[in-house]
């Protein structure tokens, strides 16, 4: 006679913190997150395309803008949030597609979307502003 | 039989908008990454000459034409998902469309200016 304890209702209880979530589930809500980030300081950015390409003195302006530690700090930021989102983007195409949509291929993107990203940033980063 | 359903396929719209103009301005990442590595610009003559090319002109206004959907649809999934009360809803939605419309105007000034 099977248990009759299992068949009993008992309250669930998901811990929904993004830390907690699968790797596929981060790259998900970062993607969201990323993509909201990117539209909120759009118009900042097109700010600085348009100084940078007015005059040589507006794009010297520009230029001691955005040699600020801040502003430095807030540019690196957007490039991840830029970089994760278009490598998390190609890995959706990729899904739309039916490829790699098992869990061990799936986990596996998921973290090269992240590696790849914050990688990429660093190097870019590093590049560009410093 | 065949059945007309008022309102149906505007999500099938968005999605594919969605990834066409993802598909365009991930393009342009990479031709941009390429032109901006080829020119290395370091002054002002040297960054605006970049933007002067005809087809640098060309595809960065398709890059900002797709970046103006792609973020209309994205935008829109955010507040249908987070801002319940429709008055909000709409306040908001009309908000970013107004940012974006402008924002897409703005790069249309900046990238024909002479």
């Amino acid at each position: 006679m099977p248990d009759a304890s299992l068949n009993k209702k008992r309250p669930l209880w998901y811990n929904l913190s993004p830390l907690n979530l699968p790797l596929p589930g981060l790259v998900s809500i970062l993607h969201r997150v990323s993509g909201a980030v990117l539209f909120f300081l759009l118009l900042w950015l097109l700010y600085l395309l348009d100084g940078s390409l007015a005059s040589a003195e507006r794009f010297e302006a520009i230029r001691q803008t955005i040699s600020h530690p801040v502003a430095k700090l807030v540019l690196l930021g957007l490039l991840w949030a830029f970089l994760h989102h278009l490598c998390a983007g190609i890995r959706y195409l990729f899904l739309d597609i039916d490829k790699g949509v098992e869990l061990a291929p799936a986990r596996a993107t998921s973290a090269l979307v992240l590696v790849v990203s914050l990688v990429l940033t660093a190097v870019l980063g590093w590049r560009l502003f410093w | 039989m065949k059945r007309i359903v008022v309102g149906a396929h505007y999500g099938l719209r968005g999605w594919l908008v969605q990834r066409v103009s993802a598909i365009v301005m991930a393009l342009y990442t990479l031709a941009f990454a390429v032109a901006f590595a080829a020119a290395k610009p370091v002054d002002y003559g040297q960054w605006k000459a970049l933007f002067s090319q005809g087809w640098m002109r060309f595809a960065t206004l398709l890059f900002f034409v797709s970046l103006l959907l792609h973020a209309w649809v994205g935008m829109r999934d955010i507040l249908m998902d987070y801002i319940k009360p429709t008055g909000w809803r709409l306040a908001l939605q009309i908000v970013v469309v107004l940012v974006l419309v402008g924002a897409a105007g703005w790069a249309v000034e900046i990238l024909w200016r002479t």
